[in-house]
């Protein structure tokens, strides 16, 4: 644990001149064009967006699922060429093997690595007990409320001490109460590891409690609509929510959102909140304009 | 609305404490729970299951009777229980059959047949299904060239069988290889095609090669199919195995049961089926046993 926690801080992720298109009869359709996004180490930031506008695409394609038509996708410097260890991920699904224990799903990254059996257990229970799942170490997952999964999901990513963390969607599948709790673990195992965070989501107030930085889409054909910094100060509590500041971030993202699902939806744009809120678009920070 | 609760709550506790610490013996919690609750108990827990039991022996009972009636009065309505042995009768062949080495060994042989060709078609059928699920190439040739053998039955396999094998017992073995050989591989194939590329992508993102993924995802996803086809190949197998006994044997419940018919040996036919149903079902307990003990996680 300490190795992963005293680390140098690492983990710049950087998307430049990034397009992804699909093959169809028709020819290529654009699920992504003409995108910019970096993190920088150690931060936390989100992607948000109408759905299908593409942002889970793009989580893809810098996890290595997903080759970009154009552009490229660095962490620190090296092209990413497909899936590794050094980019952890968590899904909405869960996807934890339902043929392993809670304690084996956490040690995989470890036995890939080829660290010893005895070696690797003490670690994931060190890691099980960091997420207070030490009394289900010999559980299957199928036994695990949605929550408890996703806790097992994320610590699992983390077991290998990756560089960054990608998150697709993980919460959407939870409740509203088990999501906060969710919401306040990943950030203090965040703050912990002081690790990249790249977090995909639709829900704006999810995205705007846990992040440093949110990136705000299109519609598909998806592109970086707006850029919004989040100056909330940390640590964040729950009743900030309800705090004028985050109100504001939180009323010009949603106008942001809803323009483009009515465009998603092949609705008429209505710019009424736009105008009033008066956001200029395209890479410019909103934060400012409030 | 709560307060008189709240209120009322410690005034009724406190006298209760102060009761209960002078007065020896009572604790309640300690005490372990007589015998008659824990039966009572596990009565109530066990009795979806105990009643199934219970309603199948009577089941098998009122089989056996049926059948008892039908033979002793020799009922001909449509079907003719002139010729068809008793219970009795078949029990007192069974009694015979059990000292009678003969018996036995046709018994021994048939289940090392099915212990060869169902061996054989699993150790096949399996990893053929993992490979050509894995992989595009191999489906694409090994997969038409099954669905046209799959369709012909086993049976129809026994003239080409033995031209093909020097002896009888190999060619009844390649029967039974080839009944039991296209449930396991077809269900495999399935196992394969079901596998959720999530996990696949998982494993990818903690650091696994095509090896681990084989071993780690693809396997243990495909079990429970490949499980469900080794017990319809089992089923097959055993089919299969009776067909070519019957043709081509010369040892073997299956050839004992055909014999049994050309000797006249009326009850030595229904102990031969029965014989034949007792395997069969051991078999695919056997089957399921193993299942159980390979996917611990499945176990409800």
């Amino acid at each position: 644990m300490s190795e992963i926690v005293t680390k140098a801080p690492q983990g710049h992720i950087e998307v430049r001149n990034f397009s992804l298109s699909y093959d169809s009869i028709e020819g290529p359709v654009a699920a992504v064009t003409d995108t910019q996004i970096h993190v920088n180490p150690g931060e936390f930031v989100s992607i948000v967006g109408p759905s299908g506008c593409g942002k889970s695409t793009l989580l893809n394609a810098v996890a290595g699922f997903l080759k970009p038509t154009t552009g490229i996708v660095t962490v620190d410097g090296e092209r990413v060429n497909g899936p590794s260890a050094e980019r952890g991920m968590v899904f909405q699904q869960y996807s934890l093997f339902p043929w392993k224990t809670v304690r084996e799903n956490v040690e995989f990254g470890l036995k890939m690595r080829g660290m010893p059996r005895s070696q690797r257990e003490r670690a994931a229970r060190t890691l099980l007990g960091l997420a207070g799942l030490d009394a289900f170490e010999k559980h299957y997952p199928e036994k695990l409320s949605g929550g408890m999964k996703q806790r097992v999901g994320i610590v699992r990513a983390l077991a290998t001490g990756p560089k960054v963390l990608l998150l697709d969607e993980p919460f959407g599948a939870l409740d509203a109460q088990t999501r906060v709790i969710m919401q306040q673990i990943l950030t203090n195992m965040w703050q912990r590891l002081k690790i990249s965070v790249l977090f995909v989501t639709h829900d704006i107030d999810e995205a705007i409690f846990l992040s440093d930085r949110v990136y705000c889409m299109t519609a598909r054909p998806g592109s970086i609509k707006a850029e919004i910094p989040i100056p909330l100060e940390r640590p964040r509590q729950q009743s900030m929510m309800m705090s004028s500041e985050f109100l504001a971030l939180r009323r010009g993202l949603m106008s942001l959102i809803r323009e483009e699902s009515l465009k998603a939806m092949g609705g008429e744009i209505n710019d009424m909140g736009m105008q009033g809120l008066n956001i200029e678009l395209h890479g410019h920070s909103l934060a400012d304009v409030i | 609305m709560s307060s008189p609760a709240l209120v009322r709550h410690p005034e009724d506790s406190m006298p209760a404490i102060a009761e209960a610490g002078p007065a020896p013996g009572t604790v309640p919690p300690a005490t372990p729970p007589s015998f008659g609750t824990v039966a009572l108990r596990w009565y109530r827990l066990n009795r979806g299951g105990l009643r199934a039991i219970a309603i199948g022996i009577m089941s098998l009972l009122a089989f056996l009777l049926v059948w008892h009636l039908l033979t002793t009065y020799r009922v001909v309505f449509f079907v003719r229980f002139t010729n068809v042995p008793s219970p009795l009768a078949v029990y007192a062949s069974f009694t015979k059959a059990i000292h009678d080495p003969k018996f036995l060994l046709h018994i021994v042989l048939s289940c090392r047949r099915i212990v060869f060709g169902f061996s054989l078609a699993a150790i096949v059928g399996v990893p053929l299904g993992l490979i050509m699920g894995r992989f595009k190439l191999v489906h694409e040739i090994v997969f038409p060239v099954a669905e046209v053998l799959r369709p012909i039955p086993a049976i129809a396999w026994v003239p080409m069988a033995i031209m093909l094998w020097p002896t009888n017992e190999q060619s009844i073995v390649f029967i039974t290889f080839l009944g039991a050989f296209f449930p396991i591989l077809i269900n495999t194939l399935h196992g394969m095609s079901l596998v959720d590329p999530v996990l696949v992508r998982a494993a990818q993102c903690l650091g696994a090669r095509e090896r681990s993924i084989f071993r780690e995802v693809y396997f243990p996803a495909s079990l429970p199919h490949i499980f469900t086809g080794l017990t319809v190949g089992m089923g097959v197998a055993w089919v299969s195995l009776i067909a070519a006994e019957m043709i081509s044997g010369q040892y073997g419940i299956g050839y004992f049961t055909w014999e049994a018919y050309s000797l006249v040996q009326y009850p030595d036919i229904a102990l031969g089926m029965i014989a034949i149903g007792v395997l069969g079902l051991g078999s695919s307990l056997l089957i399921r046993g193993a299942g159980q003990l390979v996917m611990p996680w499945r176990l409800k």
